[in-house]
């Protein structure tokens, strides 16, 4: 099966754009090198293709209820143009994904991880059991663009009828770019401060091309990770998938035991002595990398489920599961670095966080 | 440095012969791959190194790959510059990013590496 492409990728193949096949699209993993990408973010203002996400929204009178069942956060407490976080589990409490849902005027619309998109369209099309609401699947008519770093807002000034200044943190306004309706939200996957903007998918070069003129640097997937991990943002397929809970993960902030949602009690009857997610700060250069076994004393007590250099901190970070017992910061453990046991220290997340 | 002059391995280091001493890098596509250095682990001077096998390894933000040695002999020199900085390798892998000096074997030669043709030509059918 051939890799989905987005509307900006003849954009991204003739400027240099290295693209690579990521969950069943092709996508830019750099342009001009992964630490150049990441310190224009963190300095300035870099610019990031997530077409590849899911866009959902839900027709139908039923959908708040419909939410509000299979969400972890609560949706009925949300304000109107709020932008919430949280996780969509399985009966076993275990997480399906992690998602973003919107709350508009009209109803409600979720973005979903781009690896994930098929399957939970499938797992919500079957959970809708009776109620009037339908799954409606936009990935494939829009585009989504990331604009990250403290410059965003003022790169960003006058783009759209609506200031994005005005809005809050974790608020979105639906809004016009040369004239068709957006969604401008104040949201992001970097730890800066930022937009992510959704657009007709005829509406993306344009957009795109508007910002980079404006000063965004183009940036790939391998900065989009190195930036996440730096502000400890789980990624599905390694901090989370369907073997993990919300509240080992570390997102029981994202979880309301006090309303009804699918897999609530599973989550609370799940072993207390289970792993518990952990960041850890390396000794040396070298980086620890996911499925690396996290030891104490030369006994394994974790694993690792992601580790890069991060390039802000100049230093190898990493996220895994440990012991609960093995999860205070300041603790030494050992990750093993192709054979050799390399020292690290157990650290608070995140591990960078924007001056405020 | 004339690239014309160098041998090339497949997995993308190249040997430059003087004499009997073969200075070791790698190539300009390997450090396009690779992105930027983190991280290099090369061997003591004294070390053996066997063509075809492993005889340090290189990391970058991305990922990390074994460094593969071209030729057969003993390390008698090394770039230890670089396990402090490696920038020479992304700014320049043929001259200042060089790695090794090997002594080679008795018996043992280039002959096995490619020339820069066919190296260019097996890099550009490699190329992602």
């Amino acid at each position: 099966m051939t890799n989905l492409r987005t509307a900006l990728y003849d954009w991204h193949a003739s400027h240099g754009g290295r693209m690579v096949p990521f969950a069943g699209w092709e996508m830019p993993v750099q342009y001009t090198g992964i630490v150049a990408e990441h310190q224009a973010v963190r300095t300035s203002a870099g610019v990031f293709d997530i077409s590849h996400m899911g866009r959902l929204s839900f027709p139908g009178k039923d959908v708040l209820p419909f939410l509000e069942d299979i969400f972890t956060n609560s949706v009925a407490s949300m304000k109107l143009d709020q932008v919430r976080y949280g996780l969509v589990c399985n009966d076993r409490g275990q997480i399906l994904d992690d998602v973003l849902i919107y709350r508009w005027p009209y109803g409600y619309s979720m973005v979903v991880n781009g690896a994930n998109r098929t399957k939970i369209v499938a797992w919500l099309e079957a959970h809708v059991a009776g109620r009037d609401v339908a799954v409606a699947d936009l990935t494939l008519e829009t585009a989504m663009i990331a604009l990250q770093g403290p410059k965003s807002l003022a790169i960003a000034a006058g783009l759209f009828d609506v200031d994005p200044s005005t809005l809050k943190y974790y608020y979105a306004a639906p809004a016009l770019y040369c004239r068709q309706p957006c969604v401008v939200s104040r949201t992001g996957y970097t730890g800066e401060d930022g937009l992510e903007v959704i657009v007709p998918k005829d509406l993306a070069v344009t957009l795109w091309s508007e910002i980079v003129e404006r000063g965004a640097l183009p940036c790939g997937l391998g900065a989009r990770d190195t930036l996440r991990l730096e502000a400890a943002m789980p990624l599905y397929g390694h901090e989370l998938d369907e073997t993990i809970d919300p509240v080992q993960a570390g997102l029981g902030w994202a979880v309301k035991f006090d309303k009804p949602f699918l897999g609530r009690e599973a989550i609370q009857a799940r072993d207390a002595h289970r792993p518990v997610r952990v960041g850890l700060a390396l000794d040396g250069k070298r980086a620890a990398r996911e499925g690396s076994t996290i030891l104490l004393g030369g006994q394994a007590v974790g694993r690792v489920t992601s580790g890069s250099f991060a390039p802000t901190l100049d230093r190898p970070v990493a996220m895994g599961y440990v012991a609960p017992p093995y999860t205070k910061p300041g603790l030494t453990l050992d990750v093993d670095i192709r054979g050799t046991a390399t020292p690290a220290t157990v650290v608070a997340l995140p591990f960078y966080k924007r001056a405020k | 440095m004339d690239l014309s002059t160098l041998r090339y391995a497949e997995s993308h280091e190249w040997a430059k012969l003087d004499g009997s001493l073969v200075t070791v890098g790698i190539t300009q596509f390997a450090v396009d791959q690779l992105t930027d250095v983190t991280h290099l682990q090369l061997p003591k001077v004294g070390a053996a190194v066997t063509a075809g096998q492993a005889f340090g390894e290189i990391e970058s933000v991305k990922a990390v790959f074994d460094l593969n040695a071209p030729v057969t002999g003993e390390v008698v020199e090394v770039n230890s510059k670089l396990a402090t900085d490696p920038s020479p390798i992304n700014a320049d892998c043929y001259e200042a990013g060089w790695m090794l000096k090997v002594k080679l074997a008795a018996g043992a030669n280039l002959d096995h590496l490619m020339d820069k043709a066919r190296y260019d030509e097996q890099a550009a059918s490699d190329g992602h």
